[in-house]
């Protein structure tokens, strides 16, 4: 057993052989048209990712029996952590996200292997092939630069010096795979894309086949992303669900260039247009993957998030990035003026609309890469050193944003090739005057604001056209309803709960900035204070024992109405193995509003500044997220990809 | 002119004005939004602008932190080992803020040459050092 982390290491290199095999010999396969070595490809898939995973396995098992001998294990597990943190502390570090990383890579290529059975029988090998590509350049990545395995002996620490406390919570323990099963997972529309230059069949088919992949990645992705925003909001102890920092662009920016690709797939399958666009998009989306990890690696950036970490394994992940994306883009260059699309388009078919979909959401992709890289490339010239705030973003995403929704509510009318604007006239005028009313009587409730009233009114438009839409679809067969209702096609599901998750969404964005309060006061025992509408008592602390920190315990009495609705917990805790403080907020969620209360610093005399926030529906913003993900889920479980295409 | 190349010409100019648009409210954005770093000595040396919103940062100065009585108003003081500056802020102060900790803080200089700060930037790791900070440390020591 002692040896364990040794085998993993080995075990490591194992995969890396592979994955450097996988990368050659069915791409020489496919040059020289021999059968065989294309067959090598689903084996040496299934060696790679099982050795990783295995490799995977050890760690975590490193972790769980405290194996301190393990210089990653020591720094970032303790004997105290309870055990699931334990496991999760496997990706708690730089080399064990890396790590699961790599894993995740994998096991989508071993999914994609025992999948390709649909795909033509060159076609399968070369994805597979560049998979193999990207695996191997991170798999030296790990073995180079930052090995978990790496021992430190004689001298073993008795204990370890535990996981960051920050991290020592459920949404961290799923956030990391989630995120990076969404990231990674655009490697295979990569691939596929990749696949499509080589092989030069750039026909819609490989379209086809890259769209349930990407739609999956899209909803892991997505759920990544809530549950992040979800962690910060409660985790970060001041109540914000997004702070336009380095570490959470660098996640929106796949996912904005992620959402452009879902659409334009979708042109590229059904008409055969966009085409050439659409594989610089597949490539420009797992580029942005790449500068994620990058950018979060290297920690080139100030970043709120930002972990230590090491600047040659940044110089290390930014060769990689430039090889990657550079021969990407170079093999695009070559290829890509053969390919011609057969069909044109019609200026107001539903092709426009999506245009004007991939046009926003890359403008909102670039807006956001320009603002996140905009410190580095001052630095660069010597310009000083800058940071680039939240305002930047709020100013220029807002509006593009609040367009491309308008947008949404009309796009899915309209027929492709061709549209009647009567017929588009007659759809959404009922809506867009319901929108209207409906947002201003909101409104007499509640203090007018110009730009919030076109946003409420916006989303309100969105989810009113939604239902438009299934309506006019519903009703204008012969059959019952419910008959044709069912008639309808998952995909064409998946995209209404999507967008009506994106309304979803937005209305609780609005209504979290027009109608929170925030409040940061001192608090002595016996204080009470009015915040929105609620009563809040403070009846001191008690200390409490958990089982790696200890915590001084606010009691907060809620009072509505001088009633007691609620008390409420927050805690300052101490984490004993790093001497570390952290603010555990203390929630009460509801649908319509959260109360939030998170104890500041203990100041004289038993008193304590304390933050009191009421926020309202801000929920809405992560089950927006939640209905996003269902719809990408349901979009690619649609009957049709099932079947068989021999093309 | 023929309807493929007017299709064509179409779509480009669209793309250009909504590309055009985009880069304005871009540009318009940033010339609003960037912050500027300024170590210790560059503030003491009076290279940075008042009532300009600006990030500064250093060490916290070993019992330098103040709290009033009666409110949430703190005053710290970081140095880069040449120089140091005040900084004044009301509120909570984050969990990873300690004394003799690298810190990057965002607000305005005023004319008594204290930053009064809006945001003192927390992170999540001990170890972890801004690296303007770092870069600010040794820019000091070389003089």
């Amino acid at each position: 057993m002692i040896m364990l982390p040794e085998i993993g290491h080995y075990v490591l290199i194992l995969a890396m052989m592979f994955a450097l095999a996988l990368a050659v010999l069915p791409m020489m396969g496919y040059l020289q048209r021999n059968a065989i070595l294309l067959s090598t490809a689903k084996p040496l898939t299934y060696l790679m990712s099982g050795l990783t995973c295995a490799s995977f396995i050890i760690l975590a098992i490193a972790f769980a029996q405290d194996d301190f001998s393990v210089l990653y294990v020591s720094q970032h597990s303790n004997s105290l952590l309870p055990i699931w943190y334990k496991i999760s502390a496997v990706w708690g570090g730089h080399e064990g996200s890396l790590l699961l990383w790599i894993t995740i890579l994998t096991l989508w290529a071993a999914l994609l292997a025992f999948k390709s059975e649909t795909l033509p029988n060159s076609t399968g090998p070369v994805v597979l092939s560049v998979l193999g590509i990207v695996a191997t350049g991170f798999l030296a990545f790990i073995l180079f630069t930052s090995s978990p395995f790496l021992r430190i002996l004689p001298d073993q620490p008795v204990d370890g010096v535990d996981l960051n406390p920050l991290l020592q919570d459920i949404g961290l323990i799923i956030h990391p795979p989630m995120l990076y099963m969404g990231y990674v997972g655009f490697s295979v529309a990569f691939a596929f894309a990749i696949a499509a230059l080589i092989t030069g069949n750039l026909n819609a088919s490989w379209a086809r086949w890259a769209r349930p992949w990407t739609n999956v990645s899209w909803a892991f992705l997505t759920l990544g992303i809530a549950l992040g925003s979800w962690w910060a909001y409660y985790e970060l102890g001041w109540g914000g669900w997004w702070f336009w920092d380095p570490v959470e662009n660098a996640s929106l920016m796949p996912w904005l260039a992620g959402t452009a690709l879902i659409h334009s797939l979708a042109v590229t399958e059904k008409r055969g247009v966009f085409k050439s666009w659409t594989v610089l998009l597949a490539i420009f989306t797992f580029s942005l993957s790449l500068l994620g990890t990058f950018l979060v690696r290297s920690g080139v950036l100030t970043s709120v998030h930002a972990f230590a970490s090491d600047p040659t394994r940044g110089v290390f992940i930014l060769a990689l990035l430039v090889i990657i994306i550079g021969s990407s883009l170079f093999l695009y260059a070559l290829r890509a003026s053969q390919v011609k699309s057969q069909v044109s388009f019609g200026l107001t078919g539903r092709e426009s609309w999506l245009l004007i979909n991939n046009i926003l959401l890359t403008i909102l992709t670039l807006t956001v890469l320009l603002g996140t890289l905009y410190p580095l490339i001052f630095d660069a010239f010597n310009l000083g050193k800058i940071s680039v705030g939240a305002p930047y973003f709020n100013a220029v995403f807002s509006p593009i944003a609040l367009l491309l929704i308008v947008f949404m509510g009309i796009g899915p009318l309209a027929k492709w090739h061709n549209t009647k604007g009567a017929m588009l006239w007659r759809l959404s005028w009922l809506p867009a005057v319901l929108a209207i009313v409906l947002a201003s009587l909101v409104f007499t409730f509640h203090e007018f604001d110009v730009y919030m009233w076109v946003s409420f009114a916006i989303a309100l438009w969105l989810v009113l056209m939604c239902l438009r839409d299934w309506l006019d679809k519903v009703l204008a067969a012969r059959q019952s309803l419910w008959q044709r209702a069912r008639k309808l096609p998952r995909h064409y599901y998946g995209m209404q709960l999507a967008h009506i998750g994106v309304a979803v969404s937005l209305i609780g964005v609005i209504f979290v900035s027009m109608n929170s309060t925030e409040t940061i006061v001192r608090m002595a025992p016996g204080d009470r204070v009015d915040v929105g509408g609620y009563e809040f008592e403070f009846l001191g602390t008690r200390h409490v024992e958990g089982p790696n920190y200890t915590a001084d315990t606010g009691v907060i009495n809620v009072y509505q109405d001088g009633q007691v609705i609620t008390q409420m917990l927050p805690q300052k805790r101490l984490y004993q193995a790093r001497q570390q403080m952290m603010t555990e907020a203390a929630l009460d969620p509801g649908f319509t509003r959260d109360l939030y209360i998170s104890l500041g610093e203990p100041l004289a005399d038993g008193a304590w500044g304390v933050r009191i926030y009421i926020k309202s529906f801000v929920r809405w913003i992560w089950l927006g997220g939640l209905l996003m993900m269902a719809g990408g889920l349901l979009a690619a479980w649609d009957k049709r990809y099932r079947r068989k295409t021999g093309a | 002119m023929h309807p493929v190349r007017k299709k064509r010409m179409i779509t480009i100019a669209v793309i250009l004005v909504v590309l055009a648009a985009a880069i304005g409210l871009v540009m318009y954005a940033l010339s609003q939004n960037i912050n500027l770093f300024y170590s210790p000595t560059q503030i003491a040396q009076g290279e940075a602008p008042q009532n300009v919103t600006i990030r500064a940062g250093g060490m916290v100065v070993d019992n330098s932190v103040e709290r009033a009585s009666d409110s949430l108003d703190v005053a710290f003081s970081v140095t880069d080992y040449q120089h140091s500056v005040r900084i004044e802020y009301t509120g909570i102060l984050p969990d990873l803020f300690r004394e003799g900790q690298g810190i990057v803080a965002q607000g305005k200089l005023d004319e008594r040459g204290v930053l009064i700060a809006s945001e003192v930037l927390a992170k999540h790791d001990e170890e972890y050092m801004p690296p303007e900070v770092t870069d600010a440390l040794e820019k000091a020591q070389a003089q």
